[in-house]
């Protein structure tokens, strides 16, 4: 079913609803129709975005299931090098181009560059659901980005069974402070609107800019990457504000540490925090760590309990998952293994390939493993996973430990090559304050992960740096690090 | 064969409908007893017509479990709907909390 019926179902039984700027439902979806038509006259393949989030995203995202086109918006943050080769892979497109952007698209054969202020418009002509609703580029943290494909029936089911249709009061507002290329950029495009909750734009993440919005346009619901929920904190308790619109704020898209939830709870204590585990090829989230189950993790002494802060929550009752060893065989309750998941929003595939297998089950390349109440906990990504003399070891549990530390203020890690181990872990820290001596804090970190995990879990080596590459969307970038390490340290 | 996305309304009263599941052969649909219109009516007054023809509410699914039909109610009605003379019966409400 074409996600833009999702659209059309809020527009008929409550037009009169805000639902992005000054749009209006039934703005929005004439709008979209209007575009629709003139995108459908113009014979290309594929609709691509390259700006900051504006309302231009839902205008597009809708126009183009209209028309049966796939909406690729592309990171404008790539080099231009990296951005017209992802340019030229979607091309014959139409591309919706910023005014900063405009003319690093430019000259790129089948590639039609326009403003948001050009979009064509047009009748549209009676056309069925396209195969293809949006092609979004995965951060390619370990590689070269993949094109990850959603269909339409991946989204519309992710909708239909995650969402209450109108189920927002009208005072809700959503803010958006993820880039349109991130998944949960897309998707709150469809969930927000088919709640009846009204999209209110952060163009450009600064932590400031966030609260100020929440406060201005009476945010109630918000959803934060993990860097960003940190530093919104300390802007919060700097200027002793508690946002007393926000209800709901859920967070999402990376390692989340446990001591930043806990100061959330403690500053925003009227506020219902949502953990959310997903990714791009499964149309966003696939578990979900709930308000309550915050609470009761907070207030309880049972370690077992107290552990779920620094859980993913359960899965989706309408997605299937398993946790299962190098050889496919599904692991013991606490046991860590790959996570795979199957169901009606999982897609796995891409331009290049699809990673389903026969049976629908997709393997996440995430690591996990599920308490006995079926909670599930995240290790890493397989590709970093250390393998020192036969043992797997995670990079996550390491960082966990050397966080605990009070002198570090964030850390990585990851394994090199070794002559007698044939790969050892690393960690390089960003410390709290400035170091006097860095051989004594190496040192001594070394002697607190030994104390705390064991000495195979020792790094080798602790680098002290000033800051750490990441995505702009909070992503650890240890292929970043490796290439930096190396390049300091002789063979 | 109806297929997802088709919009449905019935001739006896407001009730519109989207068809969000599609029934797995052939199947005739009926609000109130009369088949329902593939085009847009006039909301029509109506009153329910048996005990358990309760009507239908905005935003709820209703669901037949023999055909797999399952529609979402996008304007509310007296009268309830059917598939070959099974009443849908309204699917559970989900709890899950907002998180994109």
């Amino acid at each position: 079913m074409d996600p833009s019926v999702l659209l059309e179902m809020v527009a008929d039984a409550a037009g009169d609803r805000r639902a992005v700027g000054a749009l209006t439902y039934g703005d929005l979806h004439a709008r979209a129709r209007a575009v629709a038509g003139g995108l459908s006259g113009l014979g290309v393949g594929n609709v691509g975005f390259v700006d900051e989030y504006s309302e231009t995203v839902p205008v597009l995202f809708y126009a183009s299931a209209m028309a049966g086109l796939p909406f690729v918006p592309l990171n404008y943050r790539l080099s231009d090098d990296a951005l017209r080769a992802a340019l030229a892979r979607i091309a014959p497109a139409v591309v919706v181009a910023g005014p900063e952007q405009r003319d690093r698209c430019a000259g790129i054969d089948g590639i039609t560059v326009l403003g948001a202020d050009e979009l064509p418009t047009g009748p549209l002509d009676s056309v069925g659901p396209g195969d293809v609703s949006v092609l979004l580029f995965t951060s390619g943290t370990s590689g070269e980005p993949k094109a990850a494909v959603l269909r339409p029936d991946h989204l519309t089911s992710y909708v239909l069974s995650t969402v209450d249709f109108l189920g927002a009061g009208e005072d809700e507002a959503q803010l958006v402070s993820v880039p349109p290329y991130h998944i949960a950029g897309i998707s709150t495009v469809l969930t927000s609107l088919f709640a009846g909750r009204r999209i209110v734009v952060l163009p450009a993440f600064s932590p400031a800019a966030w609260v100020d919005l929440v406060t201005a346009e009476s945010v109630t619901h918000a959803m934060v990457v993990p860097t960003m929920l940190g530093r919104i904190l300390d802007v919060l308790a700097e200027r002793g504000e508690s946002l007393p619109a926000l209800r709901h704020l859920s967070y999402g898209g990376g390692r989340m540490p446990a001591p930043v939830v806990e100061r959330a709870l403690a500053l925003l204590p009227h506020v219902d925090l949502v953990n959310a585990y997903g990714l791009t090829e499964t149309s966003s989230t696939i578990a979900v760590l709930g308000p309550q189950d915050h609470r009761d993790a907070i207030s309880s002494e049972d370690p077992a309990v107290r552990a779920r802060l620094g859980s993913v929550g359960r899965p989706l009752p309408t997605v299937e998952l398993e946790i299962r060893d190098a050889d496919g065989a599904v692991v013991p309750v606490g046991e860590p293994g790959e996570i795979f998941v199957r169901g009606e929003q999982v897609s796995g595939e891409y331009l290049s390939h699809t990673a389903t297998d026969d049976d629908g089950w997709f393997p996440t390349r995430d690591r996990g493993y599920l308490d006995a109440e079926g909670y599930l906990f995240l290790d890493g990504r397989s590709d970093d996973v250390i393998v020192r003399g036969g043992e797997n070891l995670s990079p996550g549990e390491i960082e966990d430990a050397l966080l605990t530390h009070p002198l570090v203020d964030d850390v990585m890690v990851l394994g090199v090559p070794d002559v007698e181990w044939g790969e050892v872990p690393v960690a390089a820290i960003v410390p709290t304050g400035p170091v006097a001596d860095e051989a004594a804090l190496e040192q001594e970190l070394r002697e607190y992960v030994r104390e705390r995990l064991r000495s195979a879990k020792t790094p080798a080596r602790i680098f002290v740096r000033d800051e750490l590459p990441h995505t702009e969307t909070g992503k650890a970038l240890r292929r970043v690090l490796r290439t930096e390490l190396a390049a300091e340290t002789p063979a | 064969m109806i297929k997802p996305g088709t919009r449905l309304w019935s001739t006896t009263c407001s009730t519109a409908v989207v068809v969000v599941r599609p029934p797995k052969g052939d199947v005739a649909l009926t609000c109130g007893d009369a088949p329902m219109a593939e085009s847009e009516q006039p909301a029509q007054g109506g009153t329910p017509k048996t005990e358990e023809d309760g009507g239908t509410l905005l935003g709820k699914r209703y669901s037949d479990a023999d055909s797999g039909v399952e529609v979402m109610c996008t304007r509310a009605g007296d009268n309830a709907i059917a598939a070959d003379g099974r009443v849908l019966l309204m699917a559970g409400a989900r709890a899950l909390p907002a998180s994109d």
